[in-house]
């Protein structure tokens, strides 16, 4: 539909994975006028992530279970009228009313553009997917020590490996995947080291019966796992990573039910580097700074709480894909089109069309209960705290070791990770808390009652790291701690749905703190 | 079977070019970041922390914030977001960068 640049879009997508392309190609084949931002240059977010077009790649679905159906929805995006905006960094969304909307973004490749943007849209769907979870263990910031869907993520793009021999450690589904592709691009993988077991997958039969392709995704990665001789190692961890100026071994230790570490079984494995993660967490902060409500995952993370039709709790804001949950990218991509039929029946003011929603929100719930046993089957134990020695740096940006944190809860009697960040400045560096944040929870609850309960959604007050110029030249209402909607004035007359503001340098950015 | 990830994907990328890490030569591909590029010559570490410790990337998706590093003069840039260019001078930035900005 034609838009004149005046005007806000109907819809502006938040990410483009495959939740997000999804959405943005069923609103616009709906009639709806949408701009998809993204902070990278390219379409697929984590999963579809694809070498660069000048790398030339004739067989990038070496890399990718699915390639063919992410090409086919790749070609409906570039053929619908959704104005596809790269290299968008999303830091924060104001609401001016219940259908107004601005989007606030920095440019360029990490955020370093010129001209800070402003999109303004009638609704907005919130498509960020996720990120890894990290549980640090003495060692982990040794050079070649990296995140497992990292090295994936490089992999997939940059067609590097960060070594030859590569252990691939911590817990979930990801695991075999990375395990899979590193070794069939030629690295040499001695173990997967699994904390949990795959029984856990056996109590949810119907969960597994109902989702075939999830058998035969696993089937595909045990036969590579197998050709490779790569050994899956469960119920066990990487309890430490040893090196000098980069790891050269791991040792391994067997965990019990409750992930603590049993003395005596750890066993040293020789390596160049170590992928490891455990798990991932939605991307939420845009969201949860809007005040959208959110729900406990199985596995302890907190996803936003959605509707039939993939609405949040406010008004004008939809989600979809692993903000409301991790589940995979064939959840993602039918929860986008549910929500892109949604808004687009919600702003046009006329009914969905109902043998396609009913057909997309059966597939829904059944992938979700699916990603609900998974997510059970991994949810990190309690126990994990064991194999941090006091030393152990638990906050990579400000080097806070777990010994502080420690001290701030049973000295200072800190009792959440809010606490612990004021007392020890762990959370606070460039990352905001996104490797840490995790970690500092469970520490922190350690002096609770609850004692095993893992973290609440720490809140974010921006999304990426701001430029001050940039934050000191937005109006009052903008300003993320001022987001409360009642605060909200609507802007003075914008003559373009982008206007370029200020010309704040990069380089002066805000403290996350 | 495959022995590099270019032979598994099938790569045949546009000719190389070189880029510099504190003053050594390394051959990137174009499109590569500059992560990948570093990677791809066995270089781990770029950036020292307040306490002297060598990091580099480690989350691969521009969120750790630990792969900064000083490109033509310019800090804080992360390097696993970036594309690499011909002639890029990269250099080992030490601590995390908001020293010197006063932020
Ligand atoms: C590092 C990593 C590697 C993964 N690798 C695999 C794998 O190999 N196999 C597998 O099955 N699953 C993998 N996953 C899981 C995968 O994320 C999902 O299965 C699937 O991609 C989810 O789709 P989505 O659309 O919900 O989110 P994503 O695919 O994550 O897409 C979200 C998009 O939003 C963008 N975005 C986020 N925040 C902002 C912002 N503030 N501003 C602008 N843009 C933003 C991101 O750049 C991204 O492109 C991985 C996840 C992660 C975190
Ligand atoms: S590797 Fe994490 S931000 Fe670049």
């Amino acid at each position: 539909m034609a838009r004149s640049a005046s005007e806000p879009y109907d819809l502006a997508v938040l990410g483009a994975g495959p939740a997000g392309i999804a959405g943005a190609v069923a609103a616009s084949e709906a009639g709806l006028s949408v701009a998809l931002l993204d902070a990278s240059d390219q379409t697929g977010g984590q999963y579809f992530r694809h070498p660069a077009p000048t790398l030339r790649a004739r067989r990038p679905h070496a890399l990718h279970h699915d390639w063919p159906a992410f090409a086919r929805l790749r070609g409906r995006l570039e053929a619908s009228t959704a104005d596809h905006l790269r290299a968008h960094h999303v830091w924060t969304v104001t609401r001016e009313s219940a259908d107004a909307w601005t989007v606030h973004a920095l440019t360029g490749a990490d955020g370093d553009g010129e001209h800070p943007v402003r999109i303004r849209a009638r609704a907005v769907l919130l498509a960020t997917g996720a990120s890894e979870r990290h549980l640090p263990f003495p060692g982990w910031t040794l050079p070649g020590v990296v995140a497992a869907g990292g090295a994936q993520a490089m992999l997939k793009s940059g067609l590097v490996l960060p070594g030859r021999r590569i252990v691939v450690a911590g817990s979930g589904p990801l695991l075999l995947a990375v395990a899979s592709s590193l070794a069939a691009a030629g690295a040499h993988v001695p173990a997967v080291v699994e904390a949990s077991g795959y029984l856990g997958y056996a109590r949810h039969p119907r969960a597994l019966a109902t989702n075939p392709h999830k058998l035969l995704e696993a089937a595909a990665h045990g036969s590579v796992l197998l050709r490779h001789r790569v050994r899956p190692l469960t119920r066990s961890a990487v309890t430490e990573a040893h090196g000098t100026d980069r790891v050269e071994a791991v040792t391994v230790t067997r965990l019990d039910r409750h992930w603590r570490p049993v003395p005596g079984t750890g066993r040293r494995i020789a390596c160049d580097a170590l992928a490891v993660g455990h798990g991932l967490v939605p991307q939420t902060e845009l969201a949860t700074g809007l005040g959208c409500a959110t729900r406990r995952t199985p596995d302890g993370t907190t996803a936003l709480a959605l509707d039939g039709l993939q609405r949040t709790s406010v008004p004008g804001l939809w989600a979809a894909g692993e903000t409301g949950g991790v589940g995979g990218w064939l959840l993602a991509r039918v929860e986008g089109e549910l929500a892109g039929l949604a808004v687009a029946a919600q702003l046009r003011g006329r009914p969905a069309p109902g043998g396609r929603v009913a057909e997309l929100r059966r597939r829904r719930d059944r992938m979700r209960a699916f990603a609900d046993a998974m997510a059970a089957a991994h949810a990190p134990g309690p126990g994990w705290t064991g194999w941090l020695t006091d030393d152990t740096e638990v906050c990579r940006c400000e080097e806070v070791t777990a010994g502080h944190v420690r001290e701030a809860v049973s000295g200072l009697g800190a009792r959440d990770a809010r606490t612990v960040k004021l007392l020890t400045r762990a959370g606070m560096g460039w990352c905001q808390g996104r490797m840490c944040g995790a970690a500092v929870a469970c520490l922190a609850a350690a002096g609770t009652a609850e004692g095993t309960v893992p973290p609440s959604a720490e809140r974010r007050p921006l999304a990426v790291p701001v430029p001050l110029g940039v934050l000191a030249a937005q109006p009052e209402a903008a300003q993320p701690e001022a987001a409360q909607p009642e605060a909200v004035q609507p802007e003075a007359a914008e003559p373009e749905a982008t206007r370029p503001e200020g010309g704040a340098g990069p380089h002066g950015r805000a403290d996350p703190a | 079977m495959a022995r590099t990830p270019a032979e598994l994907a099938g790569a045949e990328p546009d000719p190389p070019f070189e880029i510099t890490f504190d003053g050594r030569t390394v051959t990137a591909l174009p499109g590569q970041s500059l992560a990948a590029a570093l990677w791809g010559a066995g270089i781990l570490a770029w950036r020292t922390t307040r306490a002297g410790g060598p990091r580099a990337a480690f989350c691969g998706i521009g969120q750790c914030f630990d792969c900064l590093a000083t490109v033509n003069g310019t800090p804080n840039r992360r390097a696993c977001l970036v594309p690499a260019r011909p002639g890029d001078a990269v250099t080992t930035q030490e601590g995390h960068g908001h020293g010197p900005l006063g932020v």
